[in-house]
């Protein structure tokens, strides 16, 4: 045996997605918050998919005969309505528990929409350049002159309100955050060596966009991703509270939030219930997603 | 600094053009006409219609329609509400004061409680306050404030009966608007108790529209200060022997600003937004809650006018911003 091949054996550090996920989960794990996050994601996600069979009432069932009943906990609950009832008498933890869909259904969406659109147009435009960039870029400015849930708003006001058309706005609204992101990273690559040498080599420009350049312009993106999954279930819920996003009897917790308004004084459960639900997911997020950036910003990387 | 100045407003104009477009746009791509919008529910014979659309203007081409508009907008003429029938301009301007008052008292709170909370996290990062302050600041960040504001009326409204629930100020006041503030007016009007009760209606609105800008400002401030901490002229600083509080509070404090303040301005879309929110739960009478209004009541002028308004206020901030950021970090004057 030569010393060549001793040397090279000896290199026991492994590669591939494997490892990559490994080296991931290290940095990631680091971060007790992100973990927690993430273990209550996942059961929040749980709880959604499994809505109807551990839900104990219908989401829209009403008891007529307990109307504004408290939780268990307190005098005068009742055993069949753990959290209580609102004001027709309808479950609250069941209407939680299937509310739980539409945040988390309104979150994936809007990100995937929001990213699959801004990553491509942002790839366009860091990669095409000149007066195409230009105009792009002033386009994303125009909408990001706009408060975000204010433009929200409007565009439902002209789509008409519906949880559809709310997650629609919230898309478009946040689309421009993953075109400047994109544009940013491609611009980054865009002149590397092996950006270039893949051009010399023949590839097609729309191969080298999104198979040769897009990969390495990842990690912002999905950290964007969580944050932007989290301020859609925000906008969402904000819009259902301002009776333009879900329409009752949805039981979407920012329209439920905006049905229990009256009670406020006479029901706590009904208003804070809702609202706890929509801040502890976000939350949830939230911590993924600074543990994401932990983990996938390579300035942030301790080696 | 000229050169910088006139490239960032070079950058400036074709986005207000684009507004612009927008907000015109935005009544055009509403279903119907504008006449008919105008007309809503009780409707309009053919031919008052064709009057109409002559009278307004509607028949001309789609282009001059728009020099039209972006002329009278460039004027101050914005048309008139359909509710109220008086130039959404003078609305604007009467309803302005009231939102302004509220974020200016937001982004205090936010500042003087954020900024020393994100110093005391950096400068005992890994401890225990740090991870409470940096915790509640992620709450904070999450939090839902129309939510927030329903929960603080429930405690210090309903339970304990502190602050009133909604409006300005009691009704038992009236005075005429002189700066359009409530705070300043309440005490020019020399009334007893009119500034007290004018800051305890003020109080509940501000914690609302204060808390998520506050969450950003302190985890801004504990980054930045982190990353000033520890260069090299901080540790020369220390090494000479000058006190810790003096370090902190003042070398390292006015670099880590520079990136603070450029967030605090940029807070202002986020403030205007979370208007809307704390306006509607607090019928505070701002532009947040008359654009809700407006969008309820189909007033469509309104919603456009205060569309572009609001759009030009973020884009004239962002400019104060990156000017003062160009002016305290010659840097960025020279690139691109």
């Amino acid at each position: 045996m030569s010393d060549q091949a001793i040397e090279t054996s000896s290199d026991t550090r492994a590669t591939g997605l494997r490892a990559d996920l490994q080296e991931f989960w290290h940095y990631f794990s680091e971060n007790r918050g992100a973990v927690i996050g993430m273990w209550f994601f996942i059961f929040v996600c749980l709880v959604a998919l499994l809505a109807d069979l551990i839900a104990p009432h219908g989401a829209t069932a009403q008891y007529r005969d307990a109307l504004l009943t408290p939780p268990v906990w307190q005098e005068g609950g009742d055993w069949r309505f753990l959290l209580g009832t609102d004001a027709v008498g309808r479950d609250m933890l069941s209407r939680l528990i299937h509310g739980s869909r539409y945040s988390l259904f309104v979150g994936c969406i809007v990100v995937v929409g929001a990213m699959a659109v801004g990553v491509t147009v942002g790839l366009v435009a860091g990669f095409v350049g000149g007066a195409v960039d230009t105009l792009i870029m002033r386009l994303m400015d125009i909408i990001l002159s706009f408060p975000s849930l204010l433009l929200a708003l409007v565009l439902v006001a002209i789509l008409g309100p519906s949880l559809t058309n709310a997650m629609i706005a919230i898309a478009i609204v946040q689309q421009p955050h993953y075109v400047r992101l994109t544009r940013a990273a491609v611009l980054g690559e865009r002149n590397k060596d092996y950006v270039t040498a893949a051009r010399v080599a023949g590839v097609r420009p729309l191969r080298l966009m999104f198979h040769t350049i897009l990969p390495n312009c990842m990690a912002p993106l999905i950290v964007q991703a969580a944050l932007s999954f989290s301020t859609a279930i925000l906008d969402a819920a904000a819009l259902g509270f301002l009776g333009m996003g879900a329409q009752p009897p949805t039981p979407e917790w920012g329209t439920m939030l905006a049905e229990a308004r009256e009670f406020i004084l006479r029901a706590w459960w009904v208003v804070t219930l809702p609202g706890l639900a929509i801040l502890l997911t976000v939350l949830a997020i939230n911590l993924m997603g600074d543990g994401l950036r932990d983990a996938l910003d390579p300035k942030l990387k301790r080696s | 600094m000229f050169q910088f100045l006139l490239r960032r407003i070079g950058l400036i104009i074709p986005t207000f053009i684009g507004v612009t477009i927008a907000a015109f746009a935005f009544i055009r791509v509403l279903p119907g006409d504008p006449v008919e919008l105008m007309a809503g529910e009780r409707g309009v014979s053919p031919e008052r219609h064709a009057a109409l659309m002559k009278q307004f203007g509607y028949d001309r081409p789609i282009w001059e329609q728009y020099l039209d508009y972006f002329f009278s907008a460039l004027q101050g003429d914005l048309g008139n509400s359909l509710v109220t029938k008086k130039p959404v301009w003078d609305e604007f301007f009467t309803l302005f004061p009231a939102t302004l008052e509220l974020s200016i008292c937001a982004i205090i709170f936010a500042v003087f409680i954020g900024v020393p909370a994100g110093i005391y996290a950096a400068t005992r990062r890994g401890s225990w306050p740090d991870q409470a302050i940096m915790g509640t600041a992620l709450v904070g960040y999450s939090m839902p404030i129309f939510w927030w504001g329903l929960l603080l009326i429930i405690l210090f409204s309903g339970t304990l009966g502190w602050t009133p629930v909604s409006g300005r100020i009691s009704l038992l006041y009236f005075f005429k608007p002189v700066t359009g503030f409530m705070l300043i007016d309440s005490l020019l009007s020399g009334q007893k108790g009119a500034f007290s009760s004018a800051v305890s209606h003020l109080i509940l609105p501000t914690i609302v529209l204060g808390t998520i800008p506050l969450a950003v400002v302190a985890r801004q401030t504990r980054s930045a200060m982190l990353e000033v901490l520890s260069e090299d002229y901080v540790r020369t600083a220390r090494a000479k022997g000058m006190s810790p509080m003096r370090v902190v509070g003042v070398h390292a404090l006015r670099n880590a600003m520079i990136p603070v303040i450029t967030t605090i301005g940029l807070q202002v879309g986020v403030l205007l937004a979370g208007a809307i929110l704390t306006e509607t739960i607090f019928s505070w009478p701002g532009i947040g809650k008359w654009m809700v209004d407006s969008i309820f009541r189909r007033d469509y002028p309104s919603v456009q006018g205060g569309l572009l308004m609001i759009a030009v206020i973020v884009m004239t901030v962002n400019l104060i911003v990156d000017l003062l950021y160009g002016l305290v970090n010659p840097r960025i004057r020279h690139v691109r």
